[in-house]
């Protein structure tokens, strides 16, 4: 076919009109959260102590600090959907966070602790921590790829990573709600971890899924 | 160089408001820039500049598809050749594994040499062949005879709504075709 058919016939089709990334993003992910849903009451289920620790400030931070990463994530996400796109100020966003969680550890090191730190930061759940996060985070990885394939994403091994973190920000959203250590240093620890790994599986996926 | 890349901003902006014939100014314009990138790089990549044609048909392709991830508040020209960028590393990188036996070959008779005719690029034409027999034969009818969307659907007794979707159904599976090889 010459290029001035093909330039007449892309021109023929101009009046297709493909969906935001973002939308197709959060349909996917929409799609996806009921399967980490499901495992999550299937396998882990709320802590027994649910109701009482809501009044505990450090329960509420591991949702603060899972929220702001998985929404910073899906921002850089599709900042990163854009072929033109650079890092550039954007990786800024994970300092949230970050931030939040070294406040949380300075603020529980000012307090008076029962449990000496070694016990705190080992807690009790670490490896159900590190098996529930990846588990869950799975199905919405699979969702996040989806999304931004749908974009044009030129650096795939970043767009995979953040597709990564995105996916284990939302699962360990849903983890911390099971789980009985609260201390941001068990947090900083076995949630940074389990999210490594996903990042990980996103970004070794990225080149292979997200090539346009 | 500044002037050319904000008329093509403007192009882009009206193609996206929906004026066909603005989105083909801007195709055709791009094109010879995108050529030249394309010669650059298998040259520099010490490859046949003759295959030049089949990566520009892969970046149009892209551009077309993927031009939603376009911003319409920020110039074109930055968008566009990340595209073209990558569809290029792509593209050489593949041919790299393919031709990787010819290269020196080729690089002795290069020096001196008038800068070689495109051959017609075959890719897209080859991959044409293996679609659904619908969407090749709409894409046929509007590529190759020039037809309109309303005189291919007259010919193939569709409605103009079906020869849009298996339009842009067939250039979608041609560029996965085109990706997959």
């Amino acid at each position: 076919m010459e290029t001035d058919q093909l330039i007449r016939t892309l021109a023929a089709d101009n009046a297709h009109r493909a969906r935001p990334v973002g939308f197709v993003l959060a349909l996917a992910l929409l799609a996806a959260a009921p399967v980490s849903v499901a495992i999550f009451f299937t396998q882990f289920g709320f802590r027994p102590d649910i109701m009482t620790a809501m009044y505990n400030p450090f329960f509420e931070l591991k949702f603060m600090v899972t929220l702001a990463m998985a929404f910073s994530a899906v921002a850089v996400s599709l900042h990163l959907s854009r072929p033109e796109a650079s890092l550039r100020g954007w990786r800024w966003l994970l300092l949230i966070p970050a931030g939040l969680l070294v406040a949380g550890i300075g603020g529980e090191m000012m307090m008076p602790q029962r449990l000496p730190v070694m016990t705190r930061l080992m807690g009790s759940n670490a490896q159900v921590c590190l098996t529930a996060i990846p588990l869950m985070a799975l199905p919405l990885l699979g969702a996040a790829l989806v999304g931004l394939r749908h974009g044009a994403p030129t650096r795939p091994v970043i767009a995979g990573g953040f597709a990564g973190l995105l996916s284990a920000g939302l699962a360990a959203t849903l983890y911390a709600s099971h789980c009985t250590d609260d201390s941001p240093l068990f947090v900083a620890t076995w949630y940074t971890i389990a999210t490594a790994l996903v990042t990980a599986i996103g970004a070794l996926a990225g080149p292979r899924v997200l090539r346009f | 160089m500044r002037e050319r890349e904000d008329e093509w901003t403007g192009l882009m902006r009206s193609a996206i408001s929906g004026d066909d014939a603005a989105y083909h100014r801007l195709l055709r314009a791009v094109t010879p820039v995108l050529r030249a990138a394309a010669r650059r790089g298998l040259t520099r990549a010490g490859q046949p500049v003759d295959q030049s044609e089949d990566i520009v048909q892969d970046i149009l392709l892209a551009v077309h598809l993927k031009r939603h991830t376009w911003d319409a508040s920020a110039p074109f020209a930055p968008w566009l050749f990340a595209i073209a960028r990558n569809k290029l590393i792509d593209a050489l990188r593949r041919r790299g594994r393919r031709v990787f036996v010819n290269i020196d070959d080729f690089a002795e008779t290069l020096p001196g040499e008038p800068v070689a005719e495109s051959a017609p690029a075959g890719e897209v034409a080859a991959q044409l062949e293996s679609l659904p027999a619908r969407q090749r034969d709409v894409l046929r009818s509007v590529a190759v005879d020039s037809a309109s969307i309303k005189d291919t659907a007259k010919k193939f007794a569709m409605s103009e709504g079906a020869v849009r979707v298996a339009l842009h159904r067939g250039l979608a599976s041609l560029t996965a075709k085109l990706r997959g090889q």
